[in-house]
Order: structure tokens, then C-alpha cells, then sequence
């Protein structure tokens, strides 16, 4: 791949999106587009809500700095809150959707305002114990059913019109809400703000003595972080008719850090290609029962001491190109 | 005999020593976690992990030794601890230069590790272990029945927790400790080797835990899911208290338990998240946590 504007590594410009980004863009559309007449469409599904999952969870690792242990309870609470919407308020699909995200949204304002009063390490602590509280509460609660769940949710009629019970249809709207929410991200990166938030994630005090209000900027990244999180238990609840207490736990918020760190923290496709990854390699352990968690752990600890880049953030190293 | 508030002294009593034993917990893994972090910088997620090693070390010696209890809390925390040098020298040293979160990431990956390979073996489920029999029995203290062993462990914990801070905070070796923690390139130009003494406080550290894991195994079965959950409750522990001071660390520790001791007789339901509820609250009136230092 030879592009004619560039010579040496340096300094490129950073005007418009650089065309091996469109390219690579394209191709990911294009393969997923074919994809389910190749491949079974729930293992795709399944996949696309974890990439949409950790997308958002990569908004505020790779582009604000922060590490949140703990967004398993947006997936999660937001899932109890679509499928039950679905199930028993009778909501369309759509609305459902909406109901779980707007939920999302609302408990990452109160979660974000409290945990971007700490810094770093902290940071990560209070997140990953606000979602343990945020377990425990659903575990209690009666609307939740426990360690039963939220069973046979209907998948409905989304507008209307589009019957979701044939898996085909369920998978190119889950496809659309993936690629909405991938765009969203790719859009906020790119903006103004996005370039704050970057100089937030270099150099905090500096972004505060350029006039910022640094805490602002975070918070407003973690709710959109926990918005799209949502967007994606949601969508979740919906496509397996299930919402359960696995997602709300915190073995859940481990996951989503692994595949974003697999992928490559800071990277645009990273995170789908982690997730696209590690849903495969769990597919294939499955039956080895607590395995999954071996292998879990190793990689991590791979990924950690020798593949901090990431598959994605090394492709990108090899083709000098951001990705 | 008296009443508050309706409830019965007995519940109270036997709930307030329930709260004291977690306490006794609590204290003793935050402690370990801020004498790490205080040194290394990393917040050691492996702690869980190895308290429950800790637990299943001592299940290990009475089943295929024979060795006592007695010798369990020994050798269980310095084989544990040992296993924590190991873990240090070949992997936490290379992240020290690097943003701390890797440092979170790594022993997330152990702790999980190490859970599912304890989880293979022995499933789910608990292994029992029984009480050693010179602590069996109990004393009726009038208001209360107070088992031997709760109260060994209490007092126990308050000892290995006030022998830390003595050290750190009275002693020498505590000095370079802590002159190390602010400046370790300074006192490495001293010629005191920092490097090593990394090594040994994370050993320390890890081998805090895994005593704390021989003293919870009569209490609580000995089961590869004990660690997990209580690791995160530490961590609200630790945001509540704050990591700068060793005496808060203790203090935080024990309070927090009690409290939740508390809260399982006036308001059960809550008995679970009441820690992580205090938590939001002192980050909205002290965000730096009780003893913490605002850096």
C-alpha cells in the first residue's frame, strides 16, 4: 500500500481522515456485510455488542487516559433495564433500546461525577467498586429475577415494521446501532473536543493551564463512554432475549479492558478486532469451563509484558500509520 | 438485660464481632496493599488471589502433611510470599517505568490465573477446615457468647497490623522504607539497595495477605471465589481511607468492618453495599479519602 502523500515518518499532516483509515473502514463494512452468510449470525452478533462495548469503553482509556474498572454496570443495568422495557412495559424494540441506553446515560453522570474526583489508580478502583454496588443492588432487586434473569425477552418489531425474530434481520439492524456507535466515536475523536481530550490524557495540569476545565471534558467522555456501553447491553438484551447478572459483574469489566488492551488501547478498529478475537477463542474454550478464565489471565499478562500495542496498534507500527 | 433500639444485645453483639473479624480482614489487606503501593506504585489486583492461597495453603498442609494450623500460619505466608518474590523479580520490575495501570492490568491477569486453576482442581465449592483445638470453645461474657477463635483472630490481626506500622513508622528499616517511597533514586545514591528492598515488599505484602488468608480458612471456607469479592470491598476500603498513611489504612479497616457489622442488624439489606455507599459519600466531601494526602 503506497500513498502518494507521504515520504518519511515525521511530520504528516493531520488534516482530513487519512485514507488508509477510509480504506481499512471500508473493509471492515464490506466483510461485515458478508459476513453472516458465512458465518452464523448470533456468534456475529454477539461479537458486534462486544466491539460496539469496547469502542465505548476505549473512548476513555485510549483518548482520555482513563481506565474504568467497571463498565460492566453500564452494559449490564442497562440490559435489565431494555429487556424488561421489552418485556414487561410491552415497549417496541426501539424504545426498549432507547430506555436501557438513557439509563446508561443517566448512571454514568452519577458514577463519572464521582470517580473523576480521583485520579489514576483511584479512578480505576471507584469504578470497579460503584459497579460491584451496582451488582449488588440488581442481585437484590426484585425486577431483576436474581440469578434467574431476565428471561425470554420478545425481540418485538422495530418501527413497526421489521419483524427482528428472523436472525438476519436481527443482525444487520445490530450491524447499524454497531456502525452508529463506531462513527459517533470516530466522529468525537476527531472533533475539537476530542483533540482535548487527548491533551487531557498527555498532560493533564497543562490542558487545565491552557484554560480548560479538565473535569468537565472527562465527565462528558464518561458519560458518552457509558451511553454507548449502554447502547450495546441494550441491543444485547434484545438480540439474546436475556439479560443476566454475568453482565453486570465485574469479571464482565475485566473483559471488555482485555479485549480493548488485545486490541490495542487508542486504536480506532482496535477494539473490534479484540472483540472479534477473544468472542472466538471463548467460543472454542467454552466447554473447558474455568479455562476461559486461565487463558483470560494469560493474555493478559502477555499482552501486558510484550504486546502493549496491541494486534491493531502492531499493524499500525508496521505500516507507520495510525489506525 | 438492656435492649437498643429493639434489638436484641446478643444480635447486636454477636454482629458487632462478626464486623470486627471482617475489620480484622479488611485492615490487614488494605495495610498490605498500601505498604505495596506506597513502594511499587502498583495497586496489587493479585491480592485477592493470594489470600486465598494463603487459605488454601494452610488445607494443603493439614491435608497432605499433616502440619498443624500453627505451622500453617508460618509456612503458608512465606511460601505465598515467596511465590509473590518470584512474581516481582520476573515480571513487576519491568513495568515500573511504565503508567501504573499496567501494573493493575498484570495482577488482574495473575489474579485471574491463579482463581481458575484453583477452580479446576477443586470446583466451586468449599473445602472445609476446622477450628485447631486449642482455640475450640468460647467464653460467655454475660452480654455475650464470644467464640475463642473470633477473638484470636482479632487480636491476632490488631497485632500483625500494629507490628507493621511500628516498623515502618519506628524503626531504622522503616525509615529507608519510607525515605524510599518518597525518593528512590535519592536513597539508591545512599547506597541502600532500593531495587531489593522492592523485591521484599511486595513479598511482604503478598505474605501479609496470605496470613490473613490462614487466619479467614476455620472461618470461612477455604474455596477459590473467597479472594475476588473481597478485593474489590478492600479497594472501597482503601479509596475510603486513603493510601498514605499505614494507621488509617488499620483504623479505616476496622472501622469499615464494624459499620458493615452495624448496618446487618439495623438495615440488612444494605449490609452489602453500605461500604461502597460510604465510599461515594467521602469522595463527595474528602475526595483524597480520610488519611489521604491530596497529591
Amino acid at each position: 500500500m503506497v500513498s502518494p502523500g507521504y515520504t518519511t515518518g515525521g511530520t504528516t499532516t493531520t488534516s482530513a481522515t487519512p485514507r488508509h483509515q477510509i480504506i481499512a473502514f471500508v473493509g471492515m463494512v464490506v466483510f461485515f456485510l458478508a459476513a453472516p452468510f458465512f458465518i452464523y449470525p448470533v456468534f456475529l452478533m454477539k461479537a458486534l455488542c462486544f466491539a460496539l462495548f469496547a469502542c465505548a469503553f476505549n473512548l476513555l482509556i485510549g483518548y482520555v487516559g482513563l481506565l474504568s474498572f467497571g463498565h460492566a454496570m453500564f452494559l449490564g443495568s442497562a440490559g435489565y433495564i431494555s429487556a424488561h422495557a421489552a418485556k414487561i412495559w410491552g415497549f417496541p424494540p426501539e424504545l426498549a433500546i432507547l430506555s436501557g441506553t438513557a439509563t446508561a446515560a443517566a448512571l454514568g453522570l452519577i458514577s463519572g461525577a464521582l470517580a473523576i474526583r480521583r485520579q489514576g489508580i483511584y479512578f480505576a478502583m471507584i469504578t470497579l467498586a460503584l459497579a460491584q454496588m451496582i451488582f449488588f443492588f440488581c442481585l437484590q432487586a426484585k425486577f431483576t429475577g436474581g440469578e434467574d434473569g431476565i428471561q425470554q425477552v420478545p425481540r418485538g418489531v422495530l418501527f413497526g415494521f421489521i419483524d427482528l425474530r428472523s436472525d438476519l434481520t436481527m443482525y444487520f439492524v445490530v450491524l447499524a446501532i454497531f456502525l452508529f456507535g463506531f462513527l459517533l466515536i470516530f466522529r468525537i475523536i476527531h472533533s475539537p473536543f476530542g483533540q482535548i481530550l487527548k491533551a487531557i490524557r498527555e498532560n493533564e495540569p497543562r490542558a487545565t493551564s491552557l484554560g480548560y476545565k479538565t473535569d468537565h471534558y472527562k465527565l462528558i467522555a464518561f458519560v458518552l463512554s457509558a451511553t454507548l456501553a449502554g447502547l450495546a447491553g441494550s441491543t444485547k438484551a434484545i438480540v439474546f432475549q436475556l439479560a443476566s447478572l454475568t453482565d453486570v459483574n465485574w469479571p464482565m469489566s475485566g473483559e471488555v479492558v482485555l479485549i480493548t488492551l488485545l486490541g490495542g488501547l487508542g486504536t480506532i478498529l482496535g477494539p473490534v478486532v479484540g472483540a472479534f478475537v477473544l468472542i472466538s477463542l471463548e467460543h472454542y474454550l467454552a466447554q473447558l469451563g474455568a479455562w476461559v478464565t486461565i487463558v483470560q489471565g494469560i493474555i493478559f499478562v502477555i499482552c501486558v509484558l510484550t504486546f502493549r500495542r496491541g494486534i491493531v496498534g502492531e499493524i499500525a507500527r508496521l505500516i507507520k500509520r495510525p489506525l | 438485660m438492656f435492649d437498643f433500639l429493639g434489638i436484641p444485645p446478643q444480635a447486636l453483639f454477636g454482629q458487632l464481632l462478626l464486623g470486627l473479624i471482617n475489620g480484622s480482614f479488611y485492615a490487614m489487606l488494605s495495610l498490605g496493599l498500601a505498604v505495596i503501593f506506597g513502594l511499587l506504585n502498583i495497586i496489587n489486583f493479585t491480592h485477592g488471589a493470594q489470600y486465598m492461597m494463603g487459605a488454601f495453603g494452610a488445607y494443603f498442609l493439614l491435608q497432605y502433611l499433616g502440619l498443624s494450623y500453627w505451622w500453617a500460619l508460618i509456612i503458608s505466608p512465606l511460601v505465598v510470599g515467596f511465590s509473590g518474590v518470584v512474581i516481582e523479580r520476573l515480571m513487576l520490575k519491568h513495568l515500573y517505568r511504565l503508567d501504573h495501570l499496567y501494573g493493575l492490568l498484570l495482577t488482574f491477569g495473575l489474579a485471574l490465573i491463579t482463581e481458575g486453576m484453583f477452580r479446576n482442581e477443586f470446583g466451586s465449592s468449599g473445602q472445609p477446615y476446622r477450628i485447631p483445638d486449642q482455640l475450640l470453645g468460647g467464653n460467655n461474657l454475660g452480654f455475650m457468647f464470644l467464640p475463642n477463635y473470633r477473638a484470636w483472630v482479632v487480636v491476632a490481626s490488631l497485632t500483625v497490623c500494629l507490628g507493621t506500622w511500628y516498623v515502618i513508622e519506628r524503626t531504622k528499616l522503616g525509615s529507608y522504607l519510607r525515605a524510599a517511597t518518597e525518593n528512590p533514586t535519592l536513597v539508591q545514591a545512599f547506597g541502600i539497595n532500593v531495587p531489593r528492598m522492592i523485591t521484599l515488599t511486595y513479598g511482604f505484602g503478598v505474605a501479609l495477605a496470605a496470613f490473613a488468608g490462614v487466619l479467614a480458612a476455620p472461618i470461612y471456607q477455604v474455596a477459590p471465589q473467597m479472594g475476588s469479592n473481597l478485593i474489590i470491598v478492600v479497594f472501597a476500603v482503601v479509596v475510603i481511607g486513603g493510601m498514605g498513611s499505614i494507621m488509617g489504612s488499620i483504623l479505616t479497616g476496622f472501622g469499615l468492618g464494624v459499620i458493615e457489622g452495624l448496618t446487618k442488624v439495623f438495615y440488612p439489606e444494605a449490609s452489602n453495599t453500605v461500604i461502597f455507599v460510604i465510599m461515594a459519600l467521602v469522595l463527595l466531601v474528602k475526595p483524597a479519602g480520610l488519611f489521604g494526602r491530596t497529591t
